[in-house]
């Protein structure tokens, strides 16, 4: 089982989300994560789609995806030079006192922001791959995660080359 | 001015519905009115399940898109069975329901349901159409999406004040504009001329030909591939008809209730050539097993079908006949394949004789009217033992005169499907080979073909079991015939109560006698044959098994 991430194009319709999802679920496939919003072509939209699988089960997503008539274009950008990034906003148990001191120690090796101080606790706001966003939840964890969300994955190709419409 | 109603019906008659089949209800009331003058025709079925198979029946005999109505909530939500059975086996359908008016969609009101959520995952695609405006453009994608590449049902749910709507211009149509379909007709030609090679070096060939070679009209092109590179044919139970059953290089049908030849040949070949075909459990059997020395070609319409259940060697996206026709190009003559036929031949011979009983079988009843209909009729079959003794035993020689559900076996759909098939083809003898137990599914269709003197015949095979699901259990539940027995039904009484004539036979010296005076009639007409009732389907190839693992023997 591998992560493959997954660049769809589609058309920007009400039920869209929903023939994706059934497609996923329908089918037995597992998505990682799944983003969807408005892109640079007007009325469509990109989704960046994280699944596991191996090959064999990934060319299916594919396909099957392609055969949804509101699916213009399916991109397999897994093995390609791309840029990721996922957005995730922590709230830490952090009272005032040495833990909240290395809280924002920490944030700041991670760059992330602080978005929030309550008297217990902060909020940070952090953007990077998937690697960095995992890696500062573990440093985290000490201290007290009590909320955690994270956006998924969104992705696009480095240079010019990019996943447009053409199918 | 015209009202949504009134454009859906000039859109429906645009793309060449002459017929639709329907059942009227609150939410479609404005087309009813529209309807009530209008050119098209449409038949009053009982049930909206009767409406959807028969415009499934319709789409197969014809290859035309068949179109089916019904009202929202219960009646759409009836039309279900319909539409997966229709998208189970790739048939062109547009289905058009009633909506509650778009000012109360999502309120639970009086008849509402959300059909389009619904039929997502049974449907190639569906629209709600929330505007009067947009139903032209619909009406034209709808039955283009329908009707090319992989066909299938397309559904069209239309809000009550949709159609009731006053247009003072009507919008114009364009060509279907659909940017994310687009369907790959021709094959690739570096893969055309791998296929090439293969086929030209092959020493035991076979051809596995289905339903994508009916709906593709390429059977001409796969007889021609046979006879010029001497390939014996095997057809999947959708593609019976692709090649005339008498045909010398014909096998039969493949899998689980499939001839020992076609079963034998492809377990042994060295080069499988499947056109238009999904490697469906029913065929492969155990896949690991299934043709497990060939070198494969694969030719479909449908990228996701390739690869999707065995590794395929050459995969060809494309239109059957425009890629057969350049694989023939291509291909020199072979002048001769003494071995690999002789085996064939010398496979067909074992598996033929038998002895003949004096019980009035199954396998009679259909080798006497095969032998009465010749040339012409159209089989259209419910599920079961009748659908694979009819498969087994009725001699097919052209194709679209073989109707059945194969995808989602679906009980019930033989007598509406012949409705619809009547209709698409007036000029040939419709019949349906039905069981006791699958006619009882839409018995209530007698009232349809009574009200239009449809002549369909019906010929039941009555058991008075679930007869597959009996045979099931004989084999692998030690005989406990659990809930599979039927009372006796009297289904001449209820045909005539219907208006309908009928006759019942219990002698095989009647059967000849019966079936003639069945089909002589003008109208529809019911045969209930009292056959032998612990008959089996044999061959069979248990579940999970490889297909050469046949047991029983077929009977006569």
């Amino acid at each position: 089982m591998k992560a493959h991430t997954l660049q769809v194009l589609v058309e920007n319709k009400a039920g869209v989300l929903s023939r994706v999802a059934g497609l996923f679920s329908r089918r037995g496939f597992n998505i990682e994560s799944l983003t969807v919003g408005t892109c640079e072509e007007p009325g469509m939209s990109r989704m960046t789609i994280v699944v596991l699988g191996d090959d064999a089960e990934v060319e299916q997503v594919k396909k099957q995806l392609n055969k949804l008539i509101d699916v213009i274009k399916v991109s397999d950008i897994t093995e390609r030079s791309t840029v990721d990034r996922e957005l995730a906003l922590i709230k830490v148990a952090a009272d005032a006192g040495d833990s909240r001191a290395e809280v924002m120690q920490i944030a700041s090796i991670f760059r992330a922001q602080i978005i929030d101080v309550g008297t217990r606790s902060v909020i940070l706001e952090v953007t990077g791959d998937t690697e960095k966003i995992d890696a500062l939840e573990t440093l985290l964890r000490q201290y007290g995660i009590k909320e955690f969300v994270r956006t998924g994955k969104i992705a696009l190709l480095r240079g010019s080359k990019g996943a447009k419409a053409q199918k | 001015m015209k009202t949504g109603a009134r454009i859906l019906l000039e859109g429906l008659q645009r793309e060449g519905a002459e017929t639709i089949f329907g059942y009227p209800g609150g939410s479609v009331l404005p087309i009813y009115d529209e309807l009530y003058d209008s050119e098209i025709r449409h038949i009053l079925v009982r049930h909206e399940q009767a409406a959807a198979h028969a415009a499934d029946g319709y789409a197969r005999a014809s290859g035309r898109v068949g179109v089916c109505l019904a009202t929202s909530g219960p009646g759409a939500c009836n039309l279900v069975t319909g539409i997966a059975t229709a998208y189970m086996d790739s048939v062109p359908m547009v289905a058009i329901t009633g909506q509650v008016p778009t000012s109360m969609l999502g309120n639970d009101a009086f008849q509402e349901s959300d059909i389009t959520g619904i039929t997502m995952p049974i449907t190639k695609h569906n629209y709600l159409v929330k505007h009067a405006a947009d139903l032209p453009q619909v009406v034209r994608d709808a039955f283009y999406i329908a009707g090319t590449g992989r066909q299938g049902p397309v559904l069209i749910d239309i809000p009550k004040d949709v159609m009731t709507t006053q247009l003072e211009e009507v919008p114009p149509v364009g060509t279907a504009r659909l940017r994310g379909y687009q369907p790959t007709y021709e094959g690739h030609t570096l893969q055309i001329e791998k296929a090439v090679g293969l086929i030209a070096e092959a020493a035991r060939p076979v051809l596995y030909v289905g339903g994508g070679v009916i709906a593709a009209g390429a059977s001409e092109e796969v007889a021609r591939l046979a006879e010029l590179m001497l390939i014996p044919i095997t057809t999947t139970l959708m593609g019976l008809g692709a090649i005339p059953c008498d045909h010398p290089l014909s096998l039969g049908m493949i899998g689980m209730h499939g001839t020992e030849a076609a079963n034998y040949a492809v377990t042994e070949c060295d080069l499988l050539i499947a056109v238009g075909v999904r490697f469906d459990d029913r065929v492969t059997g155990k896949i690991e097993a299934f043709a497990p020395n060939a070198r494969v070609i694969h030719i479909d319409i449908d990228p996701a079908e390739i690869g999707k259940n065995k590794p395929v060697d050459v995969p060809i996206v494309g239109d059957a006949k425009s890629v057969l026709q350049r694989i023939l190009h291509r291909l020199a003559k072979k002048e001769g394949r003494d071995g690999w036929l002789d085996r064939i031949h010398r496979w067909k011979e074992a598996a033929a004789g038998g002895a003949e009983s004096d019980v009035l079988g199954p396998a009679y009843i259909l080798a006497e009217m095969s032998d009465l209909l010749g040339e012409n009729g159209i089989i259209v079959t419910e599920v079961g033992q009748n659908q694979m003794w009819a498969a087994q035993h009725y001699c097919f020689r052209r194709p679209r005169t073989w109707i059945s559900s194969g995808g989602l076996g679906t009980m019930g759909y033989g007598f509406p499907a012949a409705i619809g098939a009547h209709f698409a083809r007036p000029d040939e003898t419709v019949v349906d080979v039905a069981g006791d137990g699958s006619f009882q599914m839409n018995i209530q269709e007698l009232g349809t073909v009574a009200q239009y003197h449809i002549p369909v015949k019906v010929v039941i095979l009555n058991n008075m079991y679930l007869g597959m699901v009996r045979q099931w259990q004989e084999l692998f539940y030690d005989r406990r015939y659990s809930y599979t027995e039927l009372p006796p039904v009297d289904f001449v009484g209820i045909a005539r109560a219907y208006g309908v004539d009928g006759m019942r036979v219990e002698e095989k010296a009647d059967v000849r006698a019966a079936l003639t005076a069945a089909f002589e009639s003008d109208g529809p007409f019911v045969l209930d044959f009292r056959i032998e009732r612990e008959a089996n389907v044999f061959p069979m190839v248990p579940a999970g098994a490889a297909i050469n693992e046949m047991i029983g023997r077929r009977q006569r």
